[in-house]
């Protein structure tokens, strides 16, 4: 149906049409997904408000609803400050190359079974290695700011980040030994059989279940990689004052916002992925489809605001320990556990 | 098209895994044991290191086995090397012993890295492949670079270290472009695949000997021969005794096996344009290494110029396989079993040398001027008459091994028509005949400086004297080992 | 020209473009990260030759890990690179002399006819085989052996940097998480049987001064 409507569009256009086709999908990805975490800072702040028995913004809009546009515009048209002794050039790259990543990597998110804009085979890899970017934004931002809060920051981003990297790959590995595949839709399709599917109650067949030991370390590193809280010491305002987004003002610190929160969708849609069975439906009699991942990925993004809620803030010594102590052994020992499964009789994928 | 992959068969490289499988284990013993029991690691290291010579014997059959998809080789010259090889680790495990209490250093790193660098080794001496023998080699160099570093409070050695790691870095550099050269010029990396392609003449010469020119200067680096030699007597100097000892030992075997790999096994068709490259080197090595040596006041470093002389004769051995044009095997096998002769002896007269300088050295006094072994004759006869023999030796007096050595050697270069460079190699070893024999002047004959009784286990006194009475003994009966080598040779060309 | 040729000329000029800028930036945080951007151009070569796993773990090992310690330690350094650059005109034309020479000597030993690429097969991966699967295959059957090798030369590297760097100081305080998590409630707290006392004013029997 699809294509019988594009067919004619198509050969208006000629060879143009790739290419407008590809961008026009990637606006329809990112304008919903810049609404969303619009929203999602709403939401935020709601959940918190009353978590913390309080009402939270109220005031813009019928029921404060209104009130992330008015933030949008108020950061819109505030002056952007460049400190005088920053360095010009990265002061400005920083914002830039923190928000690229995170929405780069939307490109291999699957919405749907076909729903994809590039389905491509070495996806979970594209993944981990756009990832694996993100924290030069960070770094360049807090070395470029030119002040210590900022540098101190960067500093403690840059170890953060590539110790939870490490336990965020390793337990993929686990992902994709059950699934051989590295390709995301094929990650979800494979989520779709086993024994519970056949009963009717797919959401027992996920990932999530027999893997639930990395499935609870990649949550949480996921957690530590997003710098939120209780692993925020990266931005820690109430000890180097916000950071490296401490210089910023204006757009260029609504960019970092917009990452922070962009990158939190992000790591809820691939734990969706990964763990949860994408777009599959739970049970049964309903059928598959994005509204089981947008509900998914809702869920996720509740429990890491609930979480920052909840725990108070990690010292850095205990971020480091348990990142590498603890998570990094552990999915180390699941890789052992789930080879030796797969190669046993009692093996649940074939 | 991949999926026709058999299981290889291990029991060729039984021990390899053998190490491999006790490193990990003593690396855990250490961690509970190493604040109470100080000898688990090193006795278990030694355990290791007979289990692997058990296992490498036992696994002996005097054929030509390649197996891991052809990059790992059994042979008899490897079997015969590797034996060499944990010979002299252990030696140098239990002359080294006492030094590392007393300094602290006796950790369980230091034999872990030991049993790593005896695994890079023989990695090296078993290699089918570029690719394996250039990781065996990187293996064996890391574990080293680290040991020479292991006294982290000594300022001279961290330098060596840095030195040494800097060099070897580019060394290895060097290596890997020739082997990128070889490759692309004959599309293998299997040693056997590589020679079948230049006896077919198919691959184009001007890349091959670029390439050549660069393998041969990795392995010169590696030997320590000039002009590659400049790492060889700040490491030796720098790096803590027994560090040094194990450098100036067993990695020499595996160097030797490289240079065979690399040079008779897979390039062998370019013979004509290697030996002239290594008579060169062989020359400068063996004429700067002498003269050097003289200006030496520092016995480790003494000792250095002096392996440098002893590669160079060892190469001599090397270039002298093939006569003009003509290739004739008795010759080849003849002159390949004298330079594997060589290094056999030239590692037991250095592993002997350096245990005379740890002897005198204890706690807190390193014995490494040449002053120090002034008068040993009072303080101990019979350890001086050790030191006797092992300079002699080196000086190539008759009758001890490094006369026959040399003997054998300068035949083979004779006999490959080399006979200017036969007579300027023994004029220069007269040369350095002075520096060994100054040693003797001091010891017999100069007033011992201080009097100090000598301290050291019995173990350590009995090995040393074995090796001295080895040393002396197979030069009477010179035939022994030269018989092995040839039959070794014989059996694996 | 093709649109695959277009971006390796692109790849290639700006990552040569980089490369140069590596080693003339004055300031030595965009010297690291000029040599990010060439890693990724080189990536962006590799993928263009279907080698998408290396491209990939090209930037995953190098760009997302290595260069971010590389910039973390260059950042804390006090480099002053003026000093280092002193006398690099004096010394330039030596150099330079030399670097073209050695240069024009490989070019006429390496220009292309010396090779046998033509003895090379010609790789072509099957149908529906990724690059990714196909180098996994082959790196885990027949080069096993130097794959494991390369594991031993990573362990030895650990185990030297911990030698060479971990110091175990007596006065450093540290804390044991297990023993923190293991504490009970009667390690920390006593709670003592006492007669209650009442609100009434000073005047106990004892006649002490008020409470």
């Amino acid at each position: 149906m699809m294509n019988a409507f594009l067919a004619p569009v198509q050969q208006w256009l000629g060879p143009v049409f790739p290419l407008l086709w590809t961008l026009l999908k990637i606006v329809l990805i990112l304008v919903p997904l810049m609404l969303s975490v619009a929203y999602l800072t709403f939401w935020e702040r709601k959940i918190l408000g009353w978590m913390h028995v309080r009402i939270g913004p109220n005031r813009v809009g019928p029921w404060g609803l209104l009130q992330p546009i008015a933030d949008g515009l108020k950061l819109f048209f505030k002056e952007v400050i460049l400190p005088k002794v920053a360095d010009r050039k990265l002061y400005f790259v920083g914002p830039v190359l923190a928000i690229a990543p995170a929405l780069a990597m939307w490109a291999v998110i699957p919405f749907s079974d076909g729903w994809v804009l590039a389905n491509i085979d070495a996806g979970v890899l594209y993944l981990l290695a756009i990832g694996s970017i993100g924290v030069y934004g960070i770094i360049i931002a807090g070395w470029a700011s030119n002040s210590k809060y900022a540098f101190l920051g960067a500093m403690r981003s840059s170890a953060q980040m590539i110790s939870y990297e490490v336990a965020m790959g390793l337990a993929l590995i686990s992902v994709l030994m059950v699934s051989s595949s590295l390709n995301l839709s094929a990650i979800v399709h494979g989520q779709a059989h086993g024994y519970f599917a056949a009963q009717g109650m797919g959401f027992l067949s996920w990932n999530w279940l027999p893997l639930l030991p990395v499935f609870a370390v990649y949550l949480i590193s996921g957690v530590a990689e997003l710098n939120r809280a209780p692993f925020d010491v990266v931005e820690g305002e109430s000890e180097i004052v916000a950071g490296h987004m401490v210089e910023y003002s204006g757009m260029s610190f609504a960019m970092f916002f917009l990452a922070e929160y962009a990158n939190m969708i992000l790591v809820a849609a691939m734990v969706s992925v990964f763990f949860l069975g994408g777009w599959l439906s739970p049970v049964g009699f309903l059928p598959d489809g994005f509204f089981w991942l947008a509900v998914k990925i809702s869920a996720v993004l509740f429990f890491f605001l609930w979480i920052r809620a909840t725990f108070p803030r990690y010292r850095y010594d205990q971020i480091m320990r348990l990142g590498w102590k603890v998570f990094v052994p552990l999915t180390l020992v699941w890789i052992l556990v789930v080879g030796v499964w797969m190669m046993s009789p009692l093996t649940i994928w074939k | 098209m991949l999926n026709n992959f058999v299981i290889p068969d291990f029991y060729p490289v039984a021990p390899e895994i053998f190490l491999l499988a006790m490193s990990f284990i003593i690396l855990f013993a250490d961690l509970l044991f190493s604040a109470t029991q100080r000898w688990v690691a090193s006795t278990l290291t030694t355990i290791t290191l007979l289990g692997c010579a058990a296992l490498t014997v036992i696994t002996a059959d005097g054929q030509t086995t390649l197996t891991l998809s052809n990059l790992f080789v059994d042979d008899l010259l490897a079997d015969f090397l590797k034996l060499m090889t944990y010979l002299s680790v252990v030696m140098v495990l239990i002359y080294g012993r006492q030094y590392l209490v007393e300094r602290g250093l006796d950790k369980g790193e230091f034999y872990l890295l030991v049993l790593y660098a005896t695994l890079g080794m023989m990695v090296m001496i078993s290699a089918a492949s570029l690719l394996t023998l250039y990781l065996g080699l990187e293996l064996m160099s890391l574990a080293l670079y680290a040991l020479v570093a292991i006294d982290r409070d000594s300022a001279r050695a961290t330098e060596a270290a840095m030195k040494y790691f800097v060099l070897g870095a580019l060394a290895s550099g060097l290596l890997l472009y020739g082997m990128s050269m070889i490759y692309g010029a004959t599309g293998n990396l299997d040693i056997a695949d590589i020679s079948q392609v230049l006896y077919q003449g198919q691959a184009d010469k001007t890349v091959l000997v670029f390439g050549l020119v660069f393998i041969v200067a990795g392995i010169a680096f590696k030997l320590g021969v000039v002009p590659f030699h400049m790492w060889i007597p700040d490491v030796y100097h720098g790096a803590p005794t027994v560090v040094t000892m194990l450098i100036g030992s067993a990695p020499k075997f595996a160097a030797f096996a490289m240079a065979l790999r690399l040079l008779v096994y897979a390039l062998f068709p370019l013979v004509a344009e290697w030996q002239q490259m290594l008579l060169i080197m062989a020359v400068l090595s063996i004429g700067l290494g002498n003269l050097a040596a003289i200006a030496q006041k520092n016995i480790k470093r003494m000792l250095a110029y002096s392996a440098i002389s002893h590669m160079g004769f060892m190469l001599l051995g090397l270039t002298s396989g093939v006569i003009g044009h003509e290739i004739d095997p008795f010759t080849a096998i003849n002159a390949y079993s004298s330079a594997l002769y060589y290094t056999v002896a030239y590692v037991l007269m250095s592993l002997g040398s350096f245990a005379m300088v740890l002897l005198l050295s204890r706690a807190g006094h390193e014995a490494e001027q040449l002053d120090d072994f002034k008068g040993l004759n009072q303080r101990s006869p019979w350890f001086a008459a050790m030191m006797l023999i092992f300079m002699l030796s080196m000086a190539g007096i008759p009758f001890f091994i490094g006369f026959f050595a040399k003997f054998s050697v300068l035949t083979a270069a004779i006999t490959a028509g080399h006979v200017t460079i036969a007579v300027v190699a023994v004029m220069f070893s007269l040369v350095g005949a002075f520096y060994y024999l100054r040693i003797i002047k001091l010891m017999y004959f100069d007033a011992p400086a201080e009097t100090a009784p000598l301290i050291a286990t019995p173990t350590f006194r009995i090995l040393l004297s074995l090796n001295g009475i080895a040393v002396a003994a197979f030069g009477l009966f010179p035939d022994a080992i030269m018989a092995i080598c040839t039959a070794v040779l014989l059996h694996s060309l | 020209m093709e649109f695959t040729t277009f971006l390796f000329y692109l790849f290639a000029a700006v990552m040569l473009f980089s490369a140069l800028r590596v080693i003339t930036a004055r300031n030595p945080v965009h010297a690291v990260l000029f040599l990010v951007l060439a890693f990724f151009n080189a990536a962006g070569l590799w993928l263009l030759l279907q080698a998408e796993f290396l491209a990939i773990a090209l930037i995953m090992v190098y760009v997302g890990a290595v260069m971010v310690l590389f910039l973390f330690v260059v950042m804390m350094l006090d480099i002053n690179i003026e000093r280092l650059r002193h006398g690099f005109w004096e010394h330039l034309p030596l150099g330079a002399t030399i670097g073209a020479i050695m240069v024009v000597e490989m070019a006429t030993v390496l220009t292309g006819k010396y090779f046998g690429l033509s003895n090379f097969p010609a790789h072509v991966l099957p149908v529906g085989e990724s690059n990714t699967k196909a180098l996994a295959r082959i790196l885990f059957t027949d080069y096993v052996y130097p794959f494991e090798l390369a594991s031993v030369i990573l362990l030895v590297a650990i185990i030297a940097a911990v030698m060479l760097t971990l110091r175990q100081r007596k006065d450093t305080k540290g804390m044991r998480p297990s023993d923190q998590v293991a504490v009970k409630r009667s390690d920390r707290l006593r709670i003592v049987a006492m007669a209650s006392e009442s609100e009434s004013p000073a005047t106990d029997s004892k006649g002490g001064a008020p409470l």
